[in-house]
């Protein structure tokens, strides 16, 4: 399942990424396999989403959240 | 000269700048990084024993991985050991209450080798949230010097102070990964050739020598050459490097960080967020906020701005009083003084604009502006992140478009480069004051509403609206380099620092006065030169031609003085060059005098006004509008007799300056930021083109 699929409240836990140039920079800020990531919220306008991860709030564009795939 | 330099590195958010501010007060300066066109701050510290440090402040990142032309400024500086900002110290700025985020990119500094310690900031914050930190394990694991610190409380600044004097050039920190784990072929072979000793430097060397301008040509191939050889995967090791840091910083952290309540902390943000990006009351708070911000930069900003223009109206006044009269002093009074009047009446708005957005971004809010806006701007194709430098560029152009730098796709950047001079600055204020002033009555509509007001809020929409069109083809025109991404942190909600505040609006005025003052007085010399000199004898035909009409004293000299000057300037070299242009410019109702004006203006808008009233020759300069306005008003074409200021002429002129690539200042940072004159020429063509097409547009159907 991929993290874009998601909604608001529900949470799972990085296993993969399907992008590896995103995967970088999504690591670097701690997205890493085995964190557990929560969705918080949607932009008002549908996308970016704001998730929880690594103990603080991070946001990215659904179509960046397509690269993470959870359990 | 500093004893020592000592360079800030953090993540973004983590009270850096405050430490900055906290450390040097304001003994501080923005400069330039030799070889790297992105501003530096720097300051000055005193510590214990005498000795002094300089402190340079470097752009917060993630990681020495740079995403955003900002950020590579990190690793361009601890890479290179000529730059004159290599620092002898490098102080890393950890947030405590996200400590292994952090320490991601602490320990990659680490592994650079260069002596360095550890300030873990908003310690009172973390306390508060229930982690705790043991300091002294940290320090023993890491194998450098750990201040805890909460810069906002001014709390262990003594100690960091004292950390920094017992600092040696030894470094003492403890490798924590292997860059060797990664390509130790292709980095021994880097080390070899280009004599570096550090594993995890000549690993970053690899990734990023594309981007580091010390090295050779023959270098640089080198490199290339030996990263075909062994197959070098940038991202791929990149990745692989990220998690083995991460592996190591949770056995650093075991036993250190003891976190209680992680919930605690995002309460009152949750809170907040749950109205401030609502469907509804996210934006109605948002367009209330920028309702809040123009109000103030135009009703504020007016009584300072009364206060300068009358402080250089008198200083002129009193200065053609006291001094002899002469060349040097009309140089120096209609020239230099006038010139800098014409920059330093700018600065309330520039204030008041900049006070607005550092307290957006000090508070966290700003995050949540691009968080709101990114779909509607990616759209247009523009990122969330534009709408900073967009809002910015109501104020001025030349900062919002150094605040593009925190773009990180180029695509984006560079269309958000190309569009903001499209925005509404507060050099076409005055232009549009004046102009609005002569063709629209000052009545009311339903009793409230002003129709003047109505007109200069439309002139504000077709900038925007300008701005979004033009960024919509860009989107289509402009190829991407690479992928637009948009990962950014939100942080927790938090008061403003005032002080951070106070120092951004200082820093920001006093770059907009001696950046764009320099431009502008060089100008108003130039133009004061060419309007006051002529081809051949002219001038004095004209003295000669007046000169029984001055020697008879029946007749108002001050006439006479007047006609002599207006003929003079038809016959001064900008005269002469107005007319030039009088064709081209007939199509858009403009004569030869708005011709100069024009040309006056491709140096900066504000010109216009203070072109206007030398041109009808009002005494005194630009502190007299109603004046100018009148004569303006009064003047007729000199071919068909009729009024030269109409709806129809004064709508064209509007829309050529709100069209217009008029402003010098912008063209060269532009041309700074974009490293090229590729990009400044197509602005200047395109929104030439555009302004020169919607004015003839606008006057043919109205007149």
């Amino acid at each position: 399942m991929k993290l874009s699929q998601l909604n608001p409240g529900e949470q799972g836990t990085i296993v993969a990424f399907t992008d590896l140039e995103m995967s970088v920079k999504l690591m670097e800020m701690g997205c890493l396999p085995g964190e557990v990531v929560e969705v918080e919220r949607l932009a008002p306008l549908g996308d970016p989403i704001a998730i929880r991860v690594a103990g603080y709030q991070l946001c990215l564009r659904k179509s960046e959240a397509a690269v993470i795939i959870i359990q | 000269m500093a004893d020592i330099k000592v360079a800030l590195v953090g993540n973004p958010n983590t009270g850096k700048s405050t430490l900055f501010n906290l450390l040097t007060g304001l003994n501080q300066k923005v400069g330039n990084f030799p070889g790297i066109t992105v501003d530096k701050k720097v300051g000055y510290c005193k510590l214990a024993e005498g000795r002094t440090a300089e402190i340079i402040d470097l752009p917060g990142t993630y990681s020495l991985y740079p995403k955003s032309k900002d950020e590579g400024i990190v690793f361009q500086v601890l890479a290179d050991k000529s730059n004159s900002s290599y620092p002898d110290i490098i102080v890393l700025v950890a947030d405590a209450t996200n400590l292994r985020r952090n320490l991601l990119l602490c320990s990659q500094v680490a592994d650079l080798g260069l002596p360095m310690l550890l300030v873990l900031n908003m310690t009172d914050m973390a306390r508060k949230e229930g982690i705790h930190i043991n300091v002294n394990m940290l320090a023993k694991r890491l194998g450098i010097q750990v201040v805890a610190m909460s810069a906002r409380k001014n709390d262990g600044l003594e100690t960091l102070k004292k950390a920094l004097a017992n600092t040696t050039n030894i470094s003492t920190q403890i490798n924590g990964v292997d860059a060797n784990l990664f390509a130790s072929e292709a980095i021994s072979a880097v080390k070899q050739k280009i004599n570096i000793d550090n594993d995890y430097y000549a690993l970053q060397v690899l990734h990023q020598h594309e981007h580091l301008t010390f090295f050779t040509p023959q270098e640089q191939q080198e490199i290339e050459a030996i990263e075909k050889e062994f197959g070098f995967e940038s991202s791929k090791l990149q990745g692989a490097e990220t998690v083995a840091r991460y592996r190591y910083l949770s056995t650093v952290l075991t036993d250190v960080i003891f976190d209680t309540g992680a919930e605690r902390k995002f309460k009152n943000t949750d809170k907040l967020d749950r109205i401030l990006t609502h469907k509804f009351w996210g934006f109605a708070i948002f367009l209330l906020i920028l309702f809040v911000i123009f109000n103030a930069i135009f009703s504020w900003a007016s009584y300072p701005m009364d206060i300068i223009e009358g402080a250089f109206g008198w200083l002129t006044t009193v200065g053609h009083e006291r001094l002899p009269d002469g060349l040097l002093t009309d140089l120096l009074l209609d020239g230099v003084v006038a010139g800098l009047g014409g920059i330093v009446i700018f600065v309330p708005q520039i204030a008041i604009l900049f006070a607005f957005i550092s307290i957006l971004e000090d508070t966290g809010y700003m995050a949540r502006v691009t968080f709101m806006m990114d779909k509607m701007m990616s759209k247009v194709g523009l990122s969330g992140k534009s709408v900073v430098p967009m809002i910015g560029g109501l104020a001025c152009a030349v900062p919002s478009i150094m605040a593009a730098r925190n773009i990180e796709s180029w695509k984006d950047r560079m269309i958000t480069i190309m569009v903001t001079p499209l925005v509404s600055c507060s050099a076409r204020l005055p232009v549009y004051i004046l102009i609005i002033s002569i063709i629209i009555p000052s009545e009311s509509v339903w009793g409230i509403i002003n129709k003047q007001a109505i007109a200069l809020m439309f002139m504000y929409l077709v900038g925007i609206a300008a701005a979004v069109i033009v960024a919509w083809l860009m989107k289509f025109l402009i190829k991407a380099k690479e992928k637009s991404y948009f990962i950014m942190e939100l942080p927790v909600y938090r008061m403003p620092r005032w002080k951070n505040v106070a120092l951004t609006v200082y820093e920001k005025s006093k770059t907009f006065i001696f950046e764009a003052g320099k431009v502008i007085i060089a100008i108003s010399i130039v133009l004061w030169v060419m309007a006051s000199f002529g081809p051949g004898d002219r001038f004095e035909k004209i003295d000669q031609k007046y000169a029984t009409a001055l020697a008879d004293t029946t007749q108002n000299t001050d006439h006479i003085n007047s006609l002599i000057s207006s003929e003079k300037l038809e016959n001064s070299y900008v005269g002469i060059l107005g007319h030039a242009i009088e064709p081209a410019i007939r199509p858009l109702g403009y004569d030869w005098k708005i011709g100069i004006a024009l040309i006056t203006s491709f140096a900066a808008r504000e010109a216009f006004v203070g072109t206007m009233a030398t041109i009808y020759s009002v005494d005194g300069g630009d502190e007299d509008t109603g004046t100018i306005r009148e004569r303006m008003i009064a003047s007729k074409n000199s071919v068909t007799g009729l009024p030269i200021y109409t709806f129809a002429t004064g709508i064209s002129l509007m829309l050529f300056y709100a069209f217009a690539m008029q402003c010098m200042s912008t063209v060269a940072v532009v041309y700074r930021e974009t490293k090229s004159w590729k990009w400044p020429m197509i602005q200047l063509v395109y929104m030439t083109a555009m302004a020169y097409v919607a004015a003839l547009v606008a006057y043919q159907f109205l007149k």
